[in-house]
């Protein structure tokens, strides 16, 4: 399944040196080690552009290797991880040392984006042209917005530079204050301080705005709010190079997760009203969304079991994805299994300068395999990720990753459960 | 009744069970001893993580009374790990296995959490963060019904910080839960979106929702509200919305409610407060009584007096 060529058929891939050498029919030559994936479906490897490692410094939370497994586990080939480490990866060193992590690990591909502003303090731009020599693929003040206008203009017109896209989390905090989850009916009736909708959405479109006058490339990370959707949208038919993410979590549920004070249910932005709901449906069907990304956000468990308000923002989201992908959105009949794709493979790569995407020779031989028919529950003491807390625990989902492979090396395979 | 974590989960029968058995309880008080066996052997736990003088003292009364064992529980807490002082908390106690704990706590959804920690304890909330505080509305309908005879029908108004305020959501739902045509009215500042699912009728101007109202319940108006400009001043908030006699007379003889502690001539006048329609010392008293039954009727599904009972 190669969404780029519009291929949907029965066919060999073969690999060499890590590599796609090439697709077609009865490719096996002498000396070929075959591997027969019948029945399943070959995607070019998954990306998720947004997780949190949390190493350098907040290793009880998760570290790059067990990331790098959840990431595999999940279907993931490649991963590009925040910079709210400890420190902040505002450093070329620090950008290198989590690159290092991974090629330890050797599982997926992790990707650093850089802080947008020194320690993410909002204030003095990063050195964005060290950053991205040492490999960072894109700068994010993630969960730390820039709240200063003109700083976001400076790091906007800077990035041209580089072309570096410049990703935002969208969020005005003062009008966040002291909210845990969705302003609206939900949280009036349990008594829960809210957040209202234009904290993210007078942030996407000032954000936009900038980018407008910048003519920098943006990307709004996990859009959740009807009219953030209705701006990226505007953005795009202006031909702006805007671009925007949604995460599985905001296409499934809606506030009335938070149930009896569910920390499980407890992310930044909150989880939004039906209406929100449906609007993120249309926009990742309609190309106004170009990724699906998980926000992965481990927590360590003493800290999600605090009450709702003291507990941290934040789930996992590496190993519910794809299967939530599969059953709610494509079985569902949202979104066709060709778009799935694109969302959780091509249009990330895109964004972030990434080869793959695509099944064509001399593209990394990085496949996510999939067993459409296969059901599988979703079992958090299962999981690689250290953190635990999702909303989806128990839920029975059709459609999973059958194995990973990254470079021509199976990483992951669900019946060797490794 | 295993736990009571809020008015949401109560059943309109289970909520008037225990209106009706507070009269008897509160016949107690005038006893020579003020004290009957309901509860002998078993402790009481009052942990409170915010401060509190009245419902404290009202619970460890009706606990008294009822010849429980009270105990105070009250942790000191730094504002940066109150959270994981309340886990620990909850866990330490859970090693001492009471019986009933009666929790208060500026989080909410907090007596959730305790009730899962400790799975052998019964839970009583009294009072979590902006969310709920049964006894308080249980003791409110319990007057209201005393005063006017009836819960069913009666147009109550309630007015004030609706948007923090734990007393107004308890209230709100076991009002329209019994019947009652709740209206409310508070500065636009402090009225959250989404208040009709509570089945209430929130209103901008508050002459109109004094209109005919039979009871009045006044909300405490917090000082800090104040520094987060959701009101300009304490002046300011008397003029729009404090409840003087003027503003009374809009409404059909209604009785006037307060939970305490008043803010004299901020949302209510001293006239208002200690004049002949004001309940707000009666509340007080029925408070112990209501607060018996409840700890009562928790009392009667404990673990422990299935044991007993066989």
């Amino acid at each position: 399944m190669d969404p780029t060529g519009d291929l949907d058929a029965v066919m060999d891939l073969r690999f060499a040196e890590g590599r796609i050498a090439a697709v077609g029919e009865d490719l096996a030559e002498p000396g070929d080690r075959v591997v027969d994936v019948d029945g399943l479906v070959a995607a070019p490897g998954f990306c998720d552009m947004h997780v949190h490692f949390r190493e350098p410094g907040l290793e009880y939370k998760e570290t790059v290797a067990s990331g790098a497994a959840a990431a595999v586990a999940g279907g993931f080939t490649a991963v590009a991880c925040m910079a709210n480490t400890d420190p902040v990866n505002d450093s070329p060193s620090v950008t290198a040392h989590i690159r290092q992590l991974a090629e330890q690990a050797g599982l997926a591909h992790v990707h650093p984006i850089a802080a947008t502003t020194q320690g993410m303090a909002g204030e003095r731009i990063s050195e964005f042209g060290s950053l991205k020599e040492a490999g960072a693929v894109a700068v994010s003040d993630d969960g730390l917005p820039v709240g200063d206008p003109a700083v976001m203009r400076k790091a906007l017109e800077y990035s041209r530079l580089h072309d570096l896209p410049v990703i935002e989390h969208c969020e005005t905090l003062e009008l966040t204050g002291e909210g845990a989850m969705r302003e609206g009916a939900y949280a009036a009736w349990i008594g829960l301080p809210g957040i209202p909708a234009a904290s993210e959405f007078i942030a996407v479109e000032r954000n936009i705005a900038l980018a407008e006058i910048t003519g920098a490339r943006l990307h709004i990370a996990h859009l959740s709010t009807e009219r953030s959707a209705a701006a990226v949208r505007r953005a795009k038919a202006a031909g702006m190079r805007v671009t925007a993410e949604v995460t599985p979590h905001h296409l499934v549920l809606t506030e009335e997760a938070v149930g009896d004070y569910d920390t499980a249910a407890k992310m930044k932005p909150p989880l939004a009203a039906d209406a929100d709901r449906e609007a993120l449906l249309t926009a990742i069907a309609d190309g106004t969304a170009d990724a699906i990304a998980t926000d992965h956000a481990p927590h360590h468990e003493d800290e999600k079991k605090l009450c709702f308000q003291s507990a941290p923002f934040g789930i996992v989201g590496l190993e519910t994805a794809v299967p939530l992908v599969l059953d709610r959105l494509v079985t569902s009949g949202a979104i066709s299994l060709a778009r799935a794709v694109r969302l959780l493979s091509t249009g990330p790569r895109r964004i972030l300068g990434l080869p793959g995407g695509h099944l064509r020779p001399g593209s990394p031989a990085d496949i996510t395999l999939l067993d459409l028919e296969a059901t599988g529950t979703i079992d958090p003491e299962s999981f690689r990720s250290r953190g635990r807390s999702t909303p989806f625990a128990g839920l029975s989902l059709k459609g999973q990753v059958a194995a990973t492979w990254v470079g021509g090396r199976e990483v992951y395979s669900r019946n060797a459960g490794r | 009744m295993r736990h009571l974590l809020g008015i949401r989960g109560l059943t309109p029968e289970e909520a008037l069970g225990i209106l009706d058995e507070a009269p008897r309880y509160q016949d107690v008080a005038d006893q020579p001893v003020p004290r009957v066996p309901v509860l002998v052997g078993r402790t009481v736990t009052h942990l409170f993580m915010e401060p509190s003088t009245r419902t404290q003292a009202s619970f460890q009364l009706a606990a008294k009374r009822l010849s429980a064992e009270p105990l105070s529980f009250v942790p000191k807490s730094s504002s940066l790990t109150k959270g994981e002082t309340f886990l620990d908390t909850a866990r330490t106690l859970a090693s001492m296995a009471p019986d009933i704990v009666v929790v208060r706590s500026a989080e909410s959804g907090a007596p959730h959490v305790l009730a899962r920690e400790i799975p052998t304890a019964q839970v009583i909330n009294a009072g979590d963060g902006i969310s709920e505080h049964p006894t308080q509305a249980l003791l409110d309908a319990f007057t209201i019904r005393k005063h006017l005879g009836r819960i069913a029908g009666v147009r109550v108004t309630i007015i004030g910080d609706l948007l923090h305020s734990r007393v107004f959501r308890s209230n709100a739902r076991l009002l329209t839960m019994l019947g009652a045509e709740v209206r409310c009215c508070g500065p636009p500042t402090l009225v959250p979106p989404g208040l009709d699912r509570l089945g209430v009728r929130s209103l901008l101007h508050l002459e109109e929702a004094l209109e005919g109202a039979e009871a009045v319940m006044v909300l405490r108006i917090q000082h800090e509200r104040m520094h987060a400009s959701f009101i300009p001043t304490e002046r300011e908030y008397y003029r729009e919305f404090g409840l003087t006699g003027e503003r009374l007379a809009r409404t059909d003889n209604a009785i006037v409610l307060h939970p305490g502690p008043l803010n004299r001539g901020v949302e209510i006048s001293s006239e208002v407060a200690d004049g002949p329609r004001s309940v707000i010392l009666d509340q007080v008293r029925n408070g112990v009584a209501v607060r018996m039954a409840v700890l009562a009727e928790i009392a009667r599904s404990s673990p422990r007096s299935q044991r007993t009972d066989g």
